[in-house]
């Protein structure tokens, strides 16, 4: 699916990301954790093809990222911060990525789900935070692709849309897809992720499922667990 | 490319910017023919406001629409589109419906007063010509300007320099440099320092063919001789087509190795 080999940047005299080995080759719900600043949102965006490696190679898909972009038709991204033009209407908004992408969506049944039609002839710019995120996650589910990619996305939900947003990601996980998820929020971690990739400093710190973190740390408590790595790795 | 070009141009054709930069060309040219009384005379005053005020609106358009259009940007970038599609895609977007307010909020004007009836349509037509050139060109160079700089106030300060150098300090060197250098043959430096500056190259142009060269005093005559042939005026376009293509590359160029 991925694969990541010596993966460096950097912004200006801002080491990020130094040294990245990843290879993800099956299905199932991966969360990038690590403090702020630890290069996660880098690191999707080095996948994605937004940030220019300074050194390293990226596969997808089998295929090297490099001056390619046909690869992210299999790739749907939620970015962090839901910022649409805001002179679009929603339905437009919709239409138009379905333009660009030349694909197929199933918005109606995500529309129905959270509850989107009154929004629908709203200007993006007179949208709420949480609504722009249900518009967001409408846009990146509304695709099929074998790979998805969400950067916080339980930003500014309700929690009747969290439990939705949930399901849509376990039902995705069913269909076999792989999920590279970021989050700051433990609970939602602990209850979705099958894996764990926890960066430090730029470089993969911990691989592996969330019962080996917590006998490597020696905590019983996730969250105790993951807060663990970086208290330790300050002392170092 | 098309698709993008669509979008831009759509959502550039909704904002309030594309009307007030069409009423006023609208009412630019209702008031000198209104004033002039003449189609010829009004031609002229025209180019006078052209030279200098699309170059202008070019720029600060251009940086604007690149620095508020950053999340549409972004959104795109997550697409399965090739980066200069996207780029070449929202340039040509803001240039197209600049040049398309130039030539209506112009066009509607002079055509009422009876622009296909006079002797004067060869003038305007050239005028529309060069005021699109010039509206691409600085288009382009606003977007190199914005691609380059993450800040957006010097973007805009970087911006508005290019412009007051190319359409006010270049022109002040250029004389310069013909007072201080008088005593030497300068008919072809004139005209290479000419070549080097779209808006004084497009100035040229029209006075030429508005045959006021005379205005140009002393290099007037060279100019004509070069400019006022066939092959004279096949070069001035080739230099604005390489004006305006030059940046056009450096954007795509620039595209593909920016972060995001």
């Amino acid at each position: 699916m991925i694969k990541i080999q010596g993966l460096h940047k950097k912004f200006g005299k801002n080491q990020v990301l130094s040294g990245v080995d990843l290879e993800i080759d099956k299905g199932g719900i991966f969360a990038v954790l690590g403090p702020n600043g630890s290069g996660k949102t880098t690191l999707i965006k080095s996948i994605l093809g937004m940030v220019v490696p300074n050194k390293g190679s990226i596969s997808v898909l089998e295929t090297n990222i490099k001056n390619s972009w046909k690869y992210r038709q299999e790739i749907d991204y939620l970015p962090q911060i839901a910022n649409f033009p805001g002179n679009l209407r929603v339905k437009e908004l919709i239409r138009m990525i379905k333009d660009l992408r030349r694909e197929q969506g199933n918005e109606e049944r995500l529309i129905d789900l959270f509850g989107m039609q009154p929004f629908l002839d709203k200007k993006l710019s007179t949208l709420s935070g949480g609504t722009k995120q249900k518009v967001n996650i409408l846009l990146t589910f509304m695709f099929d692709g074998p790979l998805m990619i969400l950067d916080e996305p339980t930003t500014g939900l309700d929690p009747a849309s969290l439990i939705r947003l949930k399901e849509l990601i376990l039902e995705g996980k069913q269909k076999g897809k792989t999920i590279l998820i970021t989050s700051h929020i433990m609970r939602f971690v602990e209850e979705m992720a099958d894996e764990i990739i926890y960066l430090l400093e730029g470089k993969i710190y911990f691989k592996g499922s969330i019962e080996e973190l917590k006998n490597k740390t020696g905590q019983t408590d996730f969250e105790h667990a993951i807060a663990d790595i970086s208290i330790n790795s300050a002392d170092v | 490319m098309f698709k993008i070009l669509k979008y831009s141009f759509y959502d550039l054709i909704r904002s309030r910017w594309s009307y007030v930069y069409f009423l006023f060309y609208l009412a630019l040219g209702f008031v000198l023919l209104f004033l002039n009384n003449d189609l010829s005379k009004a031609v002229i005053t025209l180019m006078n406001v052209i030279i200098v005020l699309v170059p202008l609106i070019g720029t600060i358009f251009g940086v604007m629409y690149f620095y508020s259009s950053k999340e549409f940007t972004e959104l795109l970038l997550a697409q399965p589109l090739k980066r200069s599609t996207i780029f070449l895609g929202q340039y040509f977007g803001v240039a197209g419906s600049l040049t398309l307010s130039l030539a209506l909020g112009l066009g509607i004007p002079f055509v009422l007063y009876g622009l296909f009836r006079s002797e004067a349509i060869w003038n305007f037509s050239l005028l529309l010509i060069i005021g699109s050139f010039l509206t691409f060109i600085f288009t382009a160079l606003a977007f190199n300007i914005a691609i380059s700089n993450e800040n957006k106030i010097k973007g805009f300060g970087y911006a508005v320099l290019l412009w007051l150098f190319l359409a006010v300090i270049y022109d002040g060197f250029f004389l310069l440099s013909l007072i201080v250098f008088e005593e030497y043959p300068l008919d072809s430096f004139s005209l290479a320092a000419t070549m080097f500056n779209p808006i004084d190259l497009s100035r040229t142009l029209i006075l030429l063919k508005l045959d006021i060269s005379a205005l140009l005093g002393y290099t007037g005559a060279v100019f004509k001789q070069f400019f006022g042939t066939n092959l004279g005026l096949t070069v001035a376009m080739g230099v604005l087509l390489f004006w305006t293509i030059l940046p056009v590359f450096r954007l795509a160029y620039k595209s593909k190795k920016k972060d995001f």
